[in-house]
């Protein structure tokens, strides 16, 4: 996995609430093996047309607005428990999702595949998607150590709350099996006493 | 009051520090395998043995490649193909490709990393959830995993087992550990004895049909009582792997003198000084009188009847000799469903189960493909003839299970009353291999699962015990083996 440590970004606004994971990836592109590939079909529904011609008038097919930070209104990544959201997300580039509030599954799902979802508060969100309309060049500053994250527009500050094993692996750039690697000398350790 | 308010939290300690000293079979094991805790995290777990097939291991393999990392403890980590192999000619190429294909992956997996492999042909290939136990592999007090859900099977030796996914068998190939959330505690208690003529088949498939499939989520399980204690090593295992089916981590029940008269001599186990080590440490596992759990059920034994599964789920079990619910004996919020299960069996909501035809049967399985359950079979259909409409698919577990058949002559009376055995295999449990119940057709099964589909596309199946699935195997309808 990358580290992550401070990401400055420009946005991409997605203003709709509740978006759950069969929008983030459609249930018809689970059936790969391996991890990869699934950022094509990113918001697959919303993207493509029938014919899979772009949709001119969705966000990520406007070449306005761009960055590795996705803003969603909130409850976002709700629905199915499938992974394959946060694969798509974290291959199509995206490193922050930003929103009010998570669904549960999706966030844990998200931070162990690289992606940091920021909670931020109902105001923060508003003014953030009011500054991207105004100026779609708007950044975001995260930074994961101090577990802050500004409005660049405005100046507002905000902090964000993050489960410290995960800030811990995010930082270090650790998954799961790199922690366990990591803890080698305790493994050893517990062997013997064994 | 100063000396009274001291007085009192002292006791409030003590009494903290008693419920705190009693511990639970899986509170002993768990501890003593956490490596670190990762604070306001997982624990991070020390495995002891790791179990490997075919289907849940390839993205695994390919992940530590990826990595360039080697399997860091490969003596812990046993593999054997069981779910793809055919039940017939096993010494010629299998004939599906996608079925070769991971068979050869998990060759090749086993020879690149250094791995032991019970591979087509090998004297102990068969499923990994029997030759584990018969090979003296699981032990009591171990820590025991595999990219499974049938590996609670393993905690009948009183241990801590539990099926993973993908990504956590590659944690534990690369460390021997895994990170897991520390599960809750239920314990099931069966007071009283079980009537002759019911199995531990039985007495699982009425646990779940009372707790229903979800019914124990989010626990570890315990199971306890005199009805517990006096089942066989194989019938604890039969109680243990259905486990998962009510939505258990695991099961596990407490090992003793039954555990160790099993291991001991066993190629794997401990031998000499060891065992009386081993044997010294597994004393001192069970369950300490006045350990809290965080849930606690009792039932009577003795009511239970030899049961069978009407619907397409396991939860949906009922006596053999009683009627399919009505309609409005079931809760509201399940009708839908119920509706969808009964048209899928083409089944009449409250009719009665016991003489409809059936067309299949299954003896084998992780669930009831042990020798104990062919001798079940045998003893019921000696001197009968199998119903000649009845098509029967009798796998052992293992090939050690059939050479035991062999020995005890169990082969001449299965073949006397026109049954044949196949060879060894998960075979028509999930049906991935050639063994598939046609679409409409009935089939008696002592398998786990009776899912819409899990026999083959459209497989009607009725989940039940060796005894249950033998009377039918002799009738050809639903027949409460008493009755004969
Ligand atoms: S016999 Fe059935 S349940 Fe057991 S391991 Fe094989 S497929 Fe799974």
């Amino acid at each position: 996995m990358e580290k992550f440590q401070t990401l400055t970004s420009t946005c991409v606004p997605l203003p709709i609430e509740n978006v759950d994971t069969d929008q983030i990836i459609p249930a018809r592109f689970l059936k790969a093996t391996t991890r990869e590939g699934f950022g094509a079909n990113l918001f697959a529904d919303w993207r493509y047309d029938k014919s899979g011609q772009p949709i001119s008038n969705f966000v990520l097919n406007n070449p306005i607005y761009s960055g590795q930070a996705l803003i969603a209104g909130k409850n976002f990544g709700s629905g199915s428990s499938r992974e394959h959201a946060a694969w798509a997300l974290a291959g199509y580039g995206f490193k922050v999702v930003v929103s009010s509030f998570f669904a549960d599954i999706f966030k844990g799902n998200a931070l162990n595949n690289g992606v940091l979802p920021v909670v931020v508060s109902d105001v923060f969100l508003l003014e953030l998607f009011a500054a991207i309309q105004v100026d779609p060049t708007t950044t975001i500053t995260v930074n994961l150590e101090l577990q802050t994250i500004s409005n660049n527009a405005s100046g507002v500050v905000e902090t964000f709350e993050i489960n410290p094993y995960k800030k811990e692996c995010l930082l270090h750039g650790l998954d799961d099996i790199d922690y366990l690697l990591s803890k080698k000398d305790a493994i050893e350790a517990w062997e013997k006493a064994h | 009051m100063k000396d009274i308010k001291q007085l009192r939290s002292k006791k409030q300690q003590i009494i903290n520090y008693i419920i705190m000293t009693k511990r639970t079979l899986f509170d002993k094991i768990w501890d003593a395998h956490v490596v670190t805790a990762v604070p306001n995290g997982p624990t991070q777990l020390y495995i002891d043995r790791h179990y490997c097939h075919e289907v849940t291991s390839p993205q695994a393999f390919d992940g530590l490649r990826k990595r360039g990392l080697k399997v860091f403890r490969p003596e812990k980590t046993t593999l054997s193909p069981d779910h793809n192999i055919p039940t017939l000619l096993q010494n010629q190429p299998i004939k599906d490709l996608i079925s070769k294909h991971q068979v050869d992956t998990l060759t090749r997996n086993a020879n690149e990393f250094g791995l032991t492999m019970y591979g087509l042909g090998h004297s102990k290939n068969g499923i990994i959830h029997v030759i584990g136990p018969e090979n003296g592999l699981t032990l009591p007090g171990m820590t025991i995993v595999c990219g499974d859900s049938h590996t609670s099977t393993h905690g009948a030796f009183g241990s801590i087992a539990f099926g993973i996914g993908t990504s956590e068998v590659e944690m534990v190939l690369a460390s021997q550990c895994i990170l897991q959330p520390r599960p809750k505690t239920m314990r099931i208690t069966f007071n009283g004895k079980l009537k002759s003529g019911v199995t531990a088949k039985d007495l699982a498939l009425y646990m779940i049909s009372q707790l229903t499939t979800g019914g124990a989520t989010g626990y570890f399980v315990e199971y306890a009582g005199e009805a517990i204690r006096a089942l066989s090593m194989e019938e604890r295992m039969t109680v243990c792997n259905l486990s998962i089916e009510m939505g258990a981590r695991g099961g596990m029940i407490a090992p003793d003198e039954t555990t160790y008269d099993y291991i001991i001599g066993r190629e794997f186990a401990p031998k000499d000084e060891a065992w009386d080590n081993a044997l010294a440490y597994w004393k001192t596992l069970p369950t300490d009188e006045g350990a809290v759990f965080d849930r606690e059920i009792t039932f009577d034994a003795s009511a239970i009847e030899p049961m069978i599964t009407y619907g397409t789920n396991p939860g949906m079990g009922i006596p053999i000799h009683s009627s399919i619910p009505k309609l409005e004996d079931i809760d509201p919020a399940g009708r839908i469903s119920f509706e969808k299960a009964m048209t899928y069996m083409g089944f009449t909501p409250g009719e009665k189960i016991e003489g409809k035809s059936i067309d299949y049967v299954f003896l084998g399985s992780c669930t009831n493909g042990r020798i104990e359950d062919f001798r079940v079979f045998a003893s019921f259909v000696k001197g009968r003839k199998k119903a000649e409409h009845v098509i029967a698919w009798l796998v052992p577990g293992s090939w050690a299970v059939e050479k035991q058949i062999r020995a005890e002559g169990l082969d001449k009376i299965l073949e006397e009353a026109g049954f044949a055995l196949r060879q060894p295999g998960c075979s028509a449990c999930l049906a991935m291999n050639d063994d598939k119940v046609p679409a409409g057709k009935y089939a008696v099964s002592t398998s786990n699962r009776n899912f819409e589909g899990r026999q083959g596309p459209g497989a009607r199946t009725l989940l039940s015990g060796p005894l249950v699935a033998a009377a039918a195997a002799i009738t050809g309808k639903i027949t409460d083996p008493k009755n004969i």
